[in-house]
């Protein structure tokens, strides 16, 4: 269905994991308001109890913050989703890191590369580049 | 939270064949729960115990705390494994005999669903695909506000597309009152929308859990637990 699983991890983790994705690229934004338990359900095609428990997660670590009547939305606290970002963007970091030392390159020249990279074909887009 | 259905040493014999062998099973409502083993190992013979279509040999299998009796009946919606559709009939037709057997049946329910799926209510049954004959009567099904809802592989035989309609219809059906029980073999597709799973094998039960402890736990996909498990 609509999202894709990896086996031998709860679903609701891996839920939780791509939520926070979402906040980080602003696909969910800081303040906006989460789609019900049966909407999210629904999207991930999951049954409404593992989404409720993805959801409970979120709001214990502090992405999500209930409104009694109005439903649930994503934290407006700019530190944590500065600390967000940062954490994911380590966990990448070190994901490249891991394969290119797997593949024998130092630390040197897999930042050269790197560099290189962004010079060439992986340049940023000049313009509607989101911040 | 009450067993919505258990079982207690529930055992059904075909002449010399056990089919079911000594099964103790608590299940509660608001749970999805996935009824899984390879061919002949007892799905079917279980679903048709719960919906009182067979008698136990020995043992008891108890609905919401009673024996299967009419009182049951009225809270159970099963979906058999074969076509039972009438194919002189059309969808009004189909709808008009839902209503008039089944109290809780909830018709406007039933037309939204149908009109989401495009289908005329003027259709007639015998003009249906497979496919398509498989989403009205899942439709019919999940119209009615059950507590149980016995569903005998609800997927088998259908294209990827109508198999994600059914998997989607169910979990929008959810009512946290209720517990939906499936059985199949194809576990990769439902794997993802249950909250516990059966395994059986020979009429026995094999493991009862959480899907998530089962993949916590093994570091599998239920799956290819599932497969490791049944490898002969």
């Amino acid at each position: 269905m609509a999202w894709n699983y990896k086996p031998g991890v709860p679903i609701y983790q891996q839920i939780v994991s791509i939520m926070k994705a979402g906040i980080a690229s602003g696909t969910y934004p800081a303040g906006s308001r989460v789609p019900t338990v049966r909407e999210m359900a629904l999207e991930a095609g999951v049954n409404p109890n593992t989404m409720q428990r993805a959801f409970a997660e979120m709001e214990r670590e502090g992405y999500f913050y209930s409104v009694r009547t109005s439903g649930r939305y994503v934290t407006e606290d700019t530190e944590k989703l500065k600390d967000l970002r940062k954490s994911l963007s380590q966990a990448h970091i070190g994901e490249l890191f891991r394969q290119l030392r797997g593949l024998g390159m130092k630390d040197e020249e897999i930042l050269t590369a790197v560099r290189e990279w962004t010079e060439t074909e992986g340049r940023e887009p000049a313009a509607g580049r989101k911040e | 939270m009450s067993n919505i259905l258990e079982c207690r040493n529930l055992t059904k014999k075909f002449g010399p064949v056990t089919a079911l062998d000594s099964v103790n099973l608590e299940l509660v409502p608001g749970r999805i729960v996935g009824l899984l083993g390879p061919n002949g190992s007892g799905k079917t013979t279980m679903i048709k115990l719960a919906a009182r279509l067979l008698q136990p040999t020995s043992g008891e299998i108890l609905i919401d705390g009673m024996a299967p009796g009419a009182e049951s009946k009225e809270i159970i919606s099963y979906l058999p494994d074969r076509d039972f559709l009438p194919d002189y009939m059309n969808v009004e037709g189909l709808l008009g005999f839902y209503q008039d057997f089944y109290e809780d049946f909830d018709r406007e329910r039933a037309v939204g669903m149908l009109e989401n799926l495009g289908i005329d209510l003027s259709m007639g049954l015998k003009k249906m695909s497979k496919g398509t004959r498989e989403k009205v009567q899942l439709i019919l099904t999940m119209s009615r506000r059950a507590r149980i809802y016995l569903l005998d592989e609800p997927i088998a035989g259908v294209d990827p597309a109508a198999r994600d309609y059914i998997l989607r219809t169910i979990i929008s059906n959810y009512d946290e009152e209720a517990m939906v029980l499936i059985s199949t073999h194809l576990i990769s597709d439902v794997e993802s929308i249950l909250d516990e799973a059966i395994f059986i094998r020979e009429g026995r039960v094999l493991l009862f859990d959480s899907c998530d402890a089962i993949r916590e736990r093994t570091g599998k996909s239920l799956d290819t637990y599932f497969r490791e498990t049944f490898a002969y």
